[in-house]
């Protein structure tokens, strides 16, 4: 398959270790990943925070770099980040909509039906559950709101994990409760927010887990921000960096929680700078 | 201990929270506008430790409840469906609904009143309760005698309101206000619960222990007294059954029954949204509602009535239909499915953000995420200030949009849709105000950045310059503000050497095949 990747503005900048290691995963599996270079965001803190205005130019020019997969140029479009495909599939037409757009909003549907998060192009699309990864670790799994409620997504990210070799999954308690994140929600209550994170390291921590791993760099941000400052050495990883990992070519755990290692970036060629 | 019997119930209007030794807010002048905006009242209550671990002890225990009753249920989603299609007729058709109501309610012999708001409603309970020279009325718990401050109205004319729900009694005991829906002193554990009875039930056993079955005894004890005397009952309803004229309560201890039973004039404040259309369709809804309140199969009591019949219960039956926002709440597209909500309170027990910071930071008697919902949009047509001026603005951003509350909504009501809707017109609302905001100054900022592709990539490349931030461990500890409200509990991973994209460059650009899509 031609599958077209958008990277999501958060992972691109701060997380790009998710979207490598989705591209490492999919070309692994035989598919063709292309991406455009037109993307930045889908407009989904500007949507949920109540800018509807200004998440207009977003979700434009989110639907028109990837209109080409309702054309068939690709396959499809994968989005490892639930919360994302999420604004991608409820939001994105019906702001375009209340903006008069009519037009593009149709783009948009046409768009997101073509969008996958991650677990769905494997399970939904790829008709995969082993991916043949390995991953020798104990980890633990949160299941993130919007996969879990707005995607509905069920247990598809677990049906992947327990196909992973060598993996030491352990059921993290009360996964179903949101972490406290919710974009803007984090800083406009930042103190209801912090409560909520309390409780969910206290569960990650009391799982033993080494790992953490969540399809959304976002929630993974925010509860590895907690880890983080707990000092716990519990790493967040994306549930693609645990599916990509082989044998052969392992994605080697972070020393601390959001310490990239080192030996995974190559060399700054010309035209990274 | 205080023997002193301070006389049920003058809750006053306002009082002084420091003279108050149970209860933790002063009474507000509006029930659906009080306290500090939501960041600021729950950074309050979030200190509550005794609160926050009785909250989370009941949700717990009533959320894995409903959860095994409404999985016992095969056709659970076909019913919400049902009832969300049910309350969704009533409003397409809901003046011609309620008009089909009063017909049938006075033909059985039952008077009815239309009150535009809780002035007119308050005026209506309190002229109907002199006429008949009663200065006590018993009350059954209801969430719309509590949104117009009946018991306070009530006490200014000198007429006493006594709740006879358990959980009702505590916090009027206790000079309190509700903090949830279904359960008012869900804040409270049983210790406390006997602390309140000794101090304010007059008639409470000096040797009260704080057994649930004994609490529960001394309050039988001490309201038998009332319902034998009252002449005049106040009720709200849970439906009205537009094509018999029948009136609904569903609860469970019994007091209800008594109210709507002893009293020879019984009078029932409605909102005008609790209708149905056929008594066929309480089918749906009395299968609902329990298994998504109580956690129950079915409730206790059910009790129905239409109109007046001679010689067996009230003998004079007065219906107030309320609007007090609701017509405006109905003209909205959006904002209208707020009206359906059949006040089960399960939304309440699974949001992440209740459980945490209590019913009393929403500054409503509507707390949790329907509270957030229904609060600001009744409110801005009653003399609500536009804009973040209003401390009810801030209730729209009280969620962080999990979703556990539309997923358990028996009515389907999507919550958090109507949230991310109201924060829209909230931001509108402000456009027109001068000076400068902070968050639409960065928003607009950040659509600029993000609504290019190059752009952003610029902006990306900008920030990995700040990859040394976070020393060894990658991750910024302390940061100025806005950053700040984050790094408060959390870190902040340093930026990548590297973004993805310069990282894609680097691996993909010089294939040829990849050219037109890394343009």
């Amino acid at each position: 398959m031609r599958i077209a990747l958008a990277a999501t503005c958060l992972a691109d900048t701060l997380f790009p270790g998710a979207p490598r290691a989705t591209v490492r995963l999919l070309e692994r599996l035989g598919h063709e990943v292309v991406f455009p270079a037109d993307q930045a965001c889908c407009g989904q803190m500007h949507v949920n925070t109540g800018y509807f205005r200004e998440a207009v130019p977003v979700i434009r020019n989110h639907v028109e770099t990837f209109a080409p997969v309702a054309d068939g140029e690709w396959d499809a479009v994968v989005m490892p980040s639930g919360s994302c495909t999420g604004s991608v599939r409820h939001q994105q037409a019906m702001v375009c909509r209340r903006a008069g757009l009519d037009d593009l909003a149709a783009t948009a549907e046409a768009v997101s039906a073509k969008t996958y998060e991650l677990s769905e192009l494997l399970v939904d699309v790829l008709g995969l559950t082993d991916v043949g990864a390995w991953f020798p670790h104990r980890v633990t799994y949160h299941p993130t709101c919007h996969s879990l409620r707005m995607l509905h997504v069920g247990d598809k990210p677990l049906r992947l994990l327990r196909a992973v070799e060598a993996i030491d999954l352990v059921e993290l308690p009360a996964a179903d409760s949101c972490c406290g994140f919710g974009g803007t929600f984090a800083l406009k209550n930042a103190d209801t927010s912090a409560a909520m994170l309390e409780d969910k390291t206290a569960n990650v921590r009391g799982t033993g887990a080494e790992v953490l791993t969540a399809g959304d760099m976002s929630c993974l941000m925010h509860i590895g921000g907690g880890l983080s400052r707990q000092g716990t050495g519990v790493r967040a990883l994306h549930l693609a960096e645990v599916l990509a990992s082989t044998r052969e070519e392992p994605t080697p755990l972070p020393e601390t929680t959001f310490t990239r290692p080192e030996r995974e970036r190559p060399a700054r060629t010309e035209a990274a700078r | 201990m205080s023997q002193t019997f301070l006389g049920l119930p003058t809750r006053r209007r306002t009082t002084d929270a420091a003279d108050e030794p149970f209860g933790p807010v002063p009474h507000p002048q509006e029930p659906l506008r009080w306290g500090d905006d939501f960041p600021a009242a729950a950074k309050q209550t979030l200190k509550n430790d005794q609160l926050r671990r009785n909250l989370g002890h009941a949700t717990q225990v009533i959320r894995t409840k409903r959860a095994a009753v409404v999985g016992e249920v095969p056709d659970w989603e076909a019913l919400r469906d049902a009832g969300s299609a049910v309350k969704q007729q009533v409003m397409a058709h809901l003046p011609d609904l309620l008009q089909q109501l009063e017909e049938n309610v006075v033909a059985r012999g039952g008077v009815v009143h239309w009150a535009r708001d809780a002035a007119e409603a308050n005026r209506i309970v309190a002229d109907i309760a002199k006429a008949k020279g009663a200065d006590e009325v018993v009350k059954i718990k209801s969430m719309a005698t509590q949104e117009i401050g009946l018991n306070e109205a009530l006490a200014d004319e000198g007429i006493a309101a006594i709740e006879t729900d358990l959980a009702e009694l505590i916090v009027q005991l206790a000079d309190d206000m509700p903090s949830h829906i279904l359960v008012p002193a869900i804040h409270r554990n049983r210790s406390e619960i006997r602390d309140i009875f000794l101090a304010r039930m007059g008639d409470a056993p000096p040797d009260l222990s704080d057994v649930p079955r004994e609490l529960a005894m001394a309050a039988r004890a001490h309201l038998r007294r009332k319902f034998l005397s009252a002449k005049v009952a106040v009720s709200g309803a849970n439906f009205a059954v537009a094509d018999t004229g029948t009136l609904a309560v569903v609860e469970s201890e019994g007091n209800g029954r008594m109210c709507l039973t002893l009293p020879e004039t019984l009078v029932t404040v409605m909102g005008i949204e609790k209708l149905v259309p056929t008594f066929d369709d309480l089918e749906v809804f009395l299968q609902l509602l329990p298994r998504s309140s109580t956690g129950e199969r079915m409730n206790p009591y059910t009790s129905m009535w239409s109109g007046v019949t001679p010689g067996d219960g009230p003998q004079e039956f007065h219906l107030v239909l309320l609007d007090n926002g609701r017509t405006d709440v109905l003209a909205d597209e959006v904002g209208r499915s707020a009206l359906h909500c059949i006040r089960c309170s399960a939304c309440l027990n699974v949001c992440p953000v209740y459980e945490r910071v209590g019913g009393h930071a929403y500054g409503s008697v509507y707390p949790g995420p329907i509270g957030a919902i229904l609060t600001p949009q009744l409110t801005a047509s009653t003399g609500g200030v536009s804009g973040h001026h209003d401390p009810n603005a801030s209730l729209p951003y009280a969620s962080s949009l999990c979703g556990a509350c539309y997923e358990v909504c028996p009515v389907k009501i999507d919550i958090p849709s109507i949230l991310v809707d109201l924060r829209a017109r909230e931001v509108d609302a402000d456009r027109s105000s001068r000076g400068v905001d902070p968050w639409r100054t960065a928003m607009k900022a950040a659509a600029w950045v993000m609504a290019d592709g190059d752009r952003f990539a610029l902006a990306g490349r900008a920030a990995t310059l700040g990859s040394g931030l976070g020393g060894r461990d990658h991750a910024i500890s302390v940061a100025p503000p806005p950053a700040s409200a984050w790094t408060k509990a959390r870190d902040l991973p340093a930026p990548p050497r590297q973004t993805f994209r310069q990282w894609w460059q680097a691996e993909h650009e010089t294939t040829p095949e990849h050219e037109e899509g890394a343009r």
